[in-house]
């Protein structure tokens, strides 16, 4: 039977086990919202805001590991849509978009709401489509759910000409897919691997550095077995962070620009750095010629481009996380010549334990203003790290990914990469689109917040129970900390101080809105908002000038932390 | 170091540009490109001419590798090839230099392929050393536009 291009995209989302779409409407996809209307499928969330709607997805494809949808209109919406995609790129978040274009005739015509979808996204999508052709949609969306979330995940952007979605042809949903010249390479190099096993028995100061890729490829029970045969340390990354349990007596918590002085000290005295789906990203590696020199480097990745980009690697190993751990493991436990390893590493933790003495991470909850970093150690706390939290980015961003000591992969949802402000409480109300009775919360600055709080509306409407904490400091914490370091405290255009109400706010939204401003009031505020089944705004009023500490200049090395 | 590299894509829309945007974006030189099918209409190659150290080709033939519709990459520079440029030079010649001018074309073994009473053009073919010798020698005779295809280049051998 033949049925339109809109009857084939909703056949298709179907047949690929989508459970829900992000989106918004418009002229360019009134058929194909027309047909979901008939269908009453797929489960449509409205947001309000197209880079809200691809920051949802993105944060529904971190919390569950399935490919994120968002379905936007042309021109305007795609462009609006165009953070969403840049920051889940950048994350390696599998997310597949549907853009409206305008009719196959009427393209390159300036017509009216018309973009350049596909230049606009070449750049920021991990491989995008244009459907000329009714008789090849079902065909590209069975390739793009395959590439969004295969290899490295990305997203993948298929653009629907408003014809194509009206046009009809025949339609069997491909069962396999083959793409010739796609294939990622999931299994480690076996000579590689030996390599690897050999240089993991020789270390005494060996570090496990650990980040996104070990939670897209769900590997953190590998990965636990690994540090523990060992008994290595392990840090994270901020894209890593629960994938190792943030309270396991091996874990040193994150490294980099404002990771532990613990941390970044092992990292750049290591005999042995065990990259493992993480990066080398300039927030973690400081001034890249003083990096870890003295350390041997394995660096497992399934991106190819990955390795060598930025430091020197001896023994690169192309492949999935999970599965070149397993050989790793399996090597390792072959002669049972790990049996009382971690003993052999005792001198490495007593120094470890040592630069942790000498500069712990601490604050202080004076009786003056209220501590951004007590207000998030005591959401961790209540939720004894087991929350999925989302956050913005800057200042809150930080103290939490010091503080909240994640248990669980795939709870943490922020956008390390790109650094995207306004990414916290949309990505937030995605996890809770997926999860509806599990705790969500959106740690979220004063400045974030405002830049996408439309999609408290989204929350509201489809009763979605997002705790959004705002660290209110009434000003833009991170900017105004660089600014007091390295510009003598000139603090050009930072201040906040003109803000909504956040209470009233979140009462003229429709939620229900709390604030603290007092240290006796976090936890009243915070044990009223999670038993409260409403999405709730706190309204968290801290101390104007906190500083993220310790903090690793730009361009510096590591080991040259500022510590106060 | 220069470096010539082939690549073969699938011949689709767009994909010029995505190899073009590879570069911009991330900061790698195009020196030359030439593009067009191979035998299989499906099937285009394009001959990259890049130059960067050892670790910046590294990336290039990587990040190229990874593009979704590329199927092929190879250096070329890393084995035994050939490389062919072929140039269309215009030159305008007084009476006195015209003589001296189709003396050097003939040297190159270039081709007259238009003649003018002022002008003549001539096409010349071969690799770099030559293409810059016929250009040092027409140039004071007066050229007056040329046009180079880019290189192009092939394996030797299987």
């Amino acid at each position: 039977m033949k049925l339109t291009g809109s009857k084939i995209f909703v056949e298709s989302l179907r047949a690929e086990g989508v459970e829900v779409v992000f989106g918004y409407p418009g002229g360019a996809v009134l058929h194909l919202y027309d047909e979901i209307y008939r269908s009453k499928s797929p489960r449509h969330i409205l947001c309000r805001h197209e880079q809200g709607g691809v920051h949802m997805a993105d944060g529904y494809a971190k919390a569950t590991g399935k490919p994120g949808v968002a379905l936007v209109t042309s021109g305007p919406a795609l462009t609006n849509a165009i953070t969403g995609l840049a920051t889940a790129y950048m994350d390696s978040i599998p997310l597949v978009v549907f853009s409206g274009q305008v009719p196959t005739h009427l393209i390159g015509n300036d017509a009216f709401q018309e973009a350049d979808n596909l230049g606009l996204t070449r750049s920021c999508t991990k491989h995008n489509f244009l459907v000329r052709d009714v008789k090849d949609l079902a065909y590209t969306i069975k390739q793009a759910f395959h590439i969004a979330t295969t290899g490295r995940p990305g997203p993948v952007l298929v653009d629907l000409p408003k014809d194509v979605t009206a046009a009809t042809c025949e339609f069997t949903y491909p069962q396999s897919i083959k793409m010739k010249y796609y294939n990622p390479t999931m299994q480690g190099h076996p000579g590689q691997i030996k390599k690897a096993v050999a240089a993991l028995l020789e270390a005494r100061k060996p570090v496990l550095y650990i980040g996104g890729g070990v939670i897209n490829a769900n590997a953190a029970p590998e990965m636990t077995e690994l540090a523990e045969l060992m008994g290595a340390p392990v840090t994270p990354t901020l894209m890593g962070l629960g994938g190792f349990p943030g309270d396991h007596p091996l874990s040193l918590g994150m490294l980099g620009m404002h990771g532990r002085y613990a941390t970044n000290m092992a990292v750049n005295s290591c005999d042995l750095l065990v990259a493992i789906g993480a990066r080398f990203d300039d927030r973690v590696t400081g001034k890249l010629d003083e990096f870890s020199m003295n350390s041997k480097k394995i660096h497992i990745d399934i991106d190819p481009t990955s390795i060598r980009k930025n430091v020197h690697v001896e023994i690169p190993i192309v492949g999935d996380s999970k599965v070149v751990i397993q050989q790793m493991l399996d090597a390792m436990k072959s002669g049972g010549k790990f049996k009382g390893h971690p003993s052999k590493l005792k001198p490495w933790w007593n120094q470890i334990r040592e630069w942790q003495d000498q500069h712990p991470l601490t604050y202080e909850q004076g009786p003056g203003d209220l501590s951004a970093m007590y207000v998030i150690d005591k959401i961790y706390e209540m939720t004894r790290g087991e929350a999925i939290v989302a956050t913005d980015v800057g200042q809150h961003q930080m103290w939490t990914a010091q503080m909240y000591h994640f248990k669980n992969p795939r709870c943490n949802l922020t956008s390390g990469g790109l650094g995207t402000m306004g990414y916290g409480y949309p990505a937030a109300v995605g996890a809770q689109t997926a999860y509806p009775d599990k705790l969500v919360l959106a740690v979220v600055g004063d400045g974030g917040f405002v830049m996408t709080m439309q999609e408290v509306i989204t929350a509201v409407e489809n009763n979605l129970n997002v705790k959004a904490c705002i660290i209110n400091n009434r000003n833009l914490g991170m900017v105004r900390q660089w600014q007091q370091y390295f510009y003598d405290r000139r603090y050009s255009f930072i201040d906040l101080s003109v803000a909504p109400d956040f209470v009233k706010l979140a009462e003229a939204f429709g939620c229900v809105g709390l604030r603290a401003s007092k240290a006796e009031e976090v936890v009243p505020v915070l044990e009223k908002a999670f038993s409260t089944p409403r999405p709730v705004i706190m309204d968290f009023q801290v101390a104007y000038e906190e500083n993220v500490m310790p903090m690793v200049p730009s361009g510096a090395p590591l080991s040259k932390m500022l510590l106060v | 170091m220069r470096r010539t590299i082939s690549v073969l894509v699938e011949n689709e829309a767009g994909v010029l540009s995505r190899i073009a945007n590879l570069f911009s974006a991330r900061g790698y030189n195009i020196d030359s490109l030439s593009v067009a099918e191979t035998l299989d209409a499906s099937v285009s190659c394009m001959t990259i001419v890049t130059h960067g150290n050892d670790q910046i080709i590294e990336q290039i033939t990587k990040q190229l590798h990874k593009l979704i519709n590329v199927i092929k990459v190879t250096d070329l520079t890393e084995g035994d090839h050939i490389e062919r440029e072929m140039v269309l030079i215009k030159v305008t010649t007084e009476p006195a230099t015209r003589a001296e001018a189709l003396r050097v074309a003939d040297i190159f073994r270039a081709k007259v392929v238009d003649v003018t009473p002022k002008s003549f053009t001539v096409e010349v073919t071969g690799g770099d050393k030559k293409i810059d010798g016929i250009i040092a020698l027409l140039r004071p005779l007066g050229i007056k536009e040329i046009v180079r295809t880019g290189r192009i280049a092939i394996g030797r051998g299987n």
